[in-house]
């Protein structure tokens, strides 16, 4: 299978590209950009005139809900919803039903993956079996099964010295360990942040502290045992002062913040609206801004979608008994270019929160365009206006704080592998 | 964002849900109403035609025989026919939703929902749920809202002090967890009250309490001074864990009104209580019973203020 | 239309209640209009009796189409309505739901021997078979023609018709 891509603009934050060139594709893979190769003829020509091409994205957190919660979403509807997307490769955490704690379970997800031929799975593993937080999982042969890095998803890890364990254990194999920084004995009762909005409504507060005081230890550990740590969705303008700090002093720290907490705040929970119920909750106007001028400033690396498809039934119970989460494979770009023309970032750069930086966090080869490299690419119009609805959305979660909102940013056609997997119905 | 539905479009009451939000007028539109229904409550047949016929149906999904009674004994003044609903927690794990529960009461052709629930913002969501025709009241939701019980404090405020732009008030003990004081707090400043204030240890006041329009106190000789309006809050059993108070006796001594708290309040002040009350706890015996107490009148107000919600969302 | 002099319908009312004067007779007015003429009544027949009023908001028959009136005022009878001889006054009796309100509204106080209605105006258009003792003056005025008694900041009565709308 040959293809050519033509008259796109090609953006490729990772070998810092941004040009009007055409794109050769042979055998899964990007044969030349710009030039034609000799006696190159394309079985396929895709005209991208007015479109961007560029790598296809990368999402550090998305919920597949396999194995165990199948009714939500199956492998296949949230893969189809991923490449909708734009996003060719995706990291999921490990609290599936069972966890993902032992081999036979990763091998089994990344052959189902990959049977589907479509986005690649990349599994993150649990720390310790069963996400309980007391015994150690086989770390170095779950990374031999496939998984990428490792962490407690959202299950609290309140002991200190298992944490310090799972660090330098991981630190022996030189694995990443990617963690959540949430105190739970602060957060446990609570359902959004405690400020304003919350003593307003009289919901149970999660102080911005459950934050800071967990990411401190994280950073003091990581210090103490030299793993590389990755902190995942961070929500308070102090967590991204400490990790400016700790990236400041040479710490192997990254972090992430999810797509929602770019643009909404406490306020928007409105009067209980349950599709801002998150984790992390929501905070204030001040942590929303820190948390864009972190992200500008690179101190925040990625944006992930946090993609957690919950079905109708459980969101719709009152605010504080329906289950934290949102859809988000299918916003992720969209969320990531409103944040761009806000916030006036060029949108080379604001790519590279989706392509570049987290694939130099998962480590897995992706996220860029080169030749000789896998064509693994999307291609959106910029200007393309669509609306967020639940016929419109290829994931089976349809909750969203966005829905009814007219979206900016259109994915036309996604490739992984050199084949075509995706291709927007014309409108 | 969701927004707060309980005012039509044509400006009328729907839904009470929460004081927040509502104006000034119609705050005084319900406590006009509720003085004429005061007469009859007065009267031989305590009884008015008004909604002769609806089905009025008493949504409990938390247990409290108190107000569900006053709210009965307002729908039956009004007529109305009333159905008392208690449903358990049980019947909610057996696997049916609370939007399956109401859904279901709807096709039985309600006309009006008192709910009462356990989960902040409860009322909100089955409002936004019922057909256009059905009306809903927040008998209480979670620490949110209980709109009806702020709205009688206020009726009886201004039967006992007449004009609320000149008053003090003070709110006294759990506000963390109460959606009366909650509900109060809205009532007070959307009426004109100048001072708002509240007074408990810090455990039992929410962060930033102050956005609400209050001054928080943390001591009572300092925030009972020249107060006009005392307005006790139930202190449940339970926050005596959770490390939110070291015992009941420490909160009686610093917290509970006694009569010699109470005489650093203006000479002139009422003490009201939303009840059950706990003796020897928030209050002394002698202040709930003594001269300065108009507990007793807010329950006889406390009718009347329903009827009065009733009757004009059920004309809506 | 010219309508006779406001005070003179008055005066012919009150002419026709003092012929049937009794004595422990007590006078209650329907809000708003009623109440005021009940009040003038009161005073023109020197009455020491007390002076009763009616809100019958919570009695109409057509709440579920308009709902409850913005300004509901609380109804006082300050006498035992058992065994009492009253006469009910309002402004103006037309389809007669507003006297048949009254009354309901009048036996959830008690049951009193005898009750009488008394009208400054009879327009005619009843839909219930209520007719008034005492009447002031009889109109004969198309169905939606309005007639109004309005109060001035004297507390004079003016009884007024509204002009004609054009269709």
């Amino acid at each position: 299978m040959k293809i050519h891509i033509k008259n796109g603009r090609l953006i490729d934050p990772a070998n810092n590209q941004d040009r009007h060139a055409d794109l050769f594709i042979a055998a899964g893979k990007v044969v030349s950009i710009g030039e034609e190769p000799l006696g190159f003829h394309a079985n396929q020509e895709i005209d991208a005139q007015g479109l961007v091409v560029c790598p296809g994205f990368v999402d550090l957190a998305a919920r597949l809900r396999e194995p165990g919660y199948e009714y939500r979403a199956t492998l296949e509807s949230e893969m189809g919803a991923a490449i909708a997307g734009g996003i060719t490769s995706l990291a999921c955490p490990p609290d599936t039903d069972p966890p993902l704690d032992e081999p036979g379970l990763v091998e089994m997800l990344k052959y189902r993956a990959k049977s589907l031929n479509q986005a690649h799975v990349f599994p993150v593993g649990a720390l310790t079996l069963g996400l309980s937080g007391e015994t150690l999982t086989e770390m170095a042969e779950l990374r031999d099964a496939g998984c990428v890095a490792f962490s407690h998803a959202e299950r609290p890890l309140d002991n200190a010295l298992v944490l310090m364990r799972v660090m330098q254990y991981a630190a022996t194999f030189d694995l990443s360990v990617w963690l959540r920084a949430q105190d739970a004995s602060l957060s446990r009762i609570g359902v959004a942040h405690e400020g304003e909005v919350a003593t307003r409504l009289g919901l149970p507060g999660i102080p911005a502290c459950a934050e800071t005081i967990a990411l401190s230890r994280i950073l003091q550990l990581a210090k103490e045992t030299g793993a590389r740590i990755h902190v995942c969705r961070i929500s308070s303008s102090e967590s991204v002062e400490m990790i400016r700090e700790a990236k400041k002093q040479g710490l192997a720290v990254t972090c992430d913040i999810s797509a929602n907490h770019i643009h909404l705040s406490e306020m928007d929970i409105g009067f209980f609206d349950s599709n801002c119920h998150l984790i992390p909750p929501l905070r204030s106007l001040r942590d929303r801004d820190a948390l864009r001028r972190g992200l500008k400033e690179g101190v925040i690396d990625a944006v992930c979608s946090d993609h957690t498809p919950v079905d109708d039934d459980a969101k719709l119970l009152p605010f504080a008994e329906a289950e934290p989460g949102a859809t988000g494979l299918e916003l992720l770009l969209p969320l990531v270019l409103k944040w761009a023309e806000e916030d006036k970032v060029p949108l080379i750069d604001a790519l590279s929160r989706i392509t570049r930086h987290p694939a130099r966090i998962l480590d897995a080869g992706c996220g860029h365009l080169a030749r000789g490299h896998a064509a693994d690419l999307c291609i959106f119009d910029p200007q393309g206006y669509w609306k967020v609805e639940p016929k419109s959305l290829k994931s089976q979660g349809k909750n969203t704080p966005f829905i009814g909102f007219e979206m900016k940013g259109r994915v036309i056609c996604t490739l992984v592998g050199g084949h075509v997997v995706y291709r927007a119905n014309h409108s | 964002m969701q927004n707060n539905r309980q005012i039509n479009k044509s400006g009328e009451l729907q839904h009470l849900l929460t004081i927040e939000g509502l104006p000034v007028s119609m705050l005084h539109h319900i406590l006009d109403t509720a003085e004429s229904f005061v007469g009859v409550t007065e009267r031989e047949v305590k009884k008015v035609p008004l909604l002769r016929g609806k089905a009025i149906f008493n949504l409990f999904f938390e247990p409290s025989t108190r107000t569900r009674t006053t709210f009965e004994i307002a729908a039956k003044r009004l007529s109305a026919d009333v159905i008392n609903l208690n449903i358990s927690a049980s019947s909610q794990s057996k696997g049916e939703t609370l939007l399956d529960t109401v859904n279901n009461l709807s096709a039985m052709h309600a006309d009006m929902f008192i709910v009462r629930h356990a989960q902040s913002g409860a009322a909100h969501l089955i409002a936004r749920h019922v057909a256009p025709e059905i009306h809903v009241i927040n008998a209480g939701d979670g620490r949110h809202a209980h709109p009806t019980q702020a709205l009688l404090d206020m009726y009886t405020i201004r039967h006992f002090k007449r004009d609320f732009h000149e008053l003090r008030v003070a709110i006294i003990g759990d506000v963390m967890h109460s959606r009366v004081a909650r509900s109060q707090i809205h009532a007070l400043t959307t009426l004109g009250v100048p001072e708002v204030r509240v007074i408990a240890p810090k455990t039992l006041l929410p962060k930033g309490v102050e956005h609400l329009g209050v001054h928080a106190y943390h001591d009572m000789s300092k925030g009972l001074k020249d107060v006009d309006v005392l307005l006790m809050l139930r202190l449940q059993n339970e926050r005596m864990q959770g490390a939110l108070l070291p015992s009941a006796q420490e909160y009686f001594k610093y917290y509970g009104l006694t009569p010699e708290k109470l005489a650093l309040a203006r000479p002139d002040a009422i003490v009201m209580h939303p009840g059950p009350m706990n003796r020897g706890i928030e209050i002394d015996s002698s202040v709930a019973d003594g001269p300065q107490s108009v507990i007793l009148p807010q329950v006889t107000f406390g009718i009347a203020v329903r009827m009065a919600v009733m009757s004009i969302l059920a004309g809506s | 239309m010219e309508l006779p002099k406001t005070h003179e319908i008055l005066e012919k009312l009150a002419a026709a209640i003092r012929a049937e004067l009794t004595e422990d007779m007590v006078i209650v007015g329907i809000h708003t209009g009623g109440a005021w003429l009940a009040r003038e009544l009161h005073r023109t027949l020197g009455l020491s009796s007390p002076l009763g009023t009616l809100d019958i908001s919570f009695y109409r028959d057509d709440f579920e189409r308009i709902g409850l009136h913005p300004e509901v005022k609380p109804s006082d009878i300050p006498f035992d309505v058992d065994g009492s001889d009253i006469l009910l006054v309002d402004d103006v009796l037309f389809t007669g739901r507003t006297v048949r309100a009254a009354i309901n509204e009048l036996f959830d106080y008690g049951r009193p021997a005898r009750v009488r209605l008394a009208v400054l105006v009879d327009r005619g258009g009843r839909e219930l078979p209520i007719e008034a003792g005492f009447t002031g003056i009889r109109l004969d005025l198309d169905e939606h023609r309005m007639i109004d008694l309005l109060r001035n900041e004297i507390g004079e009565l003016e009884l007024k018709l509204r002009p004609e709308t054009g269709v």
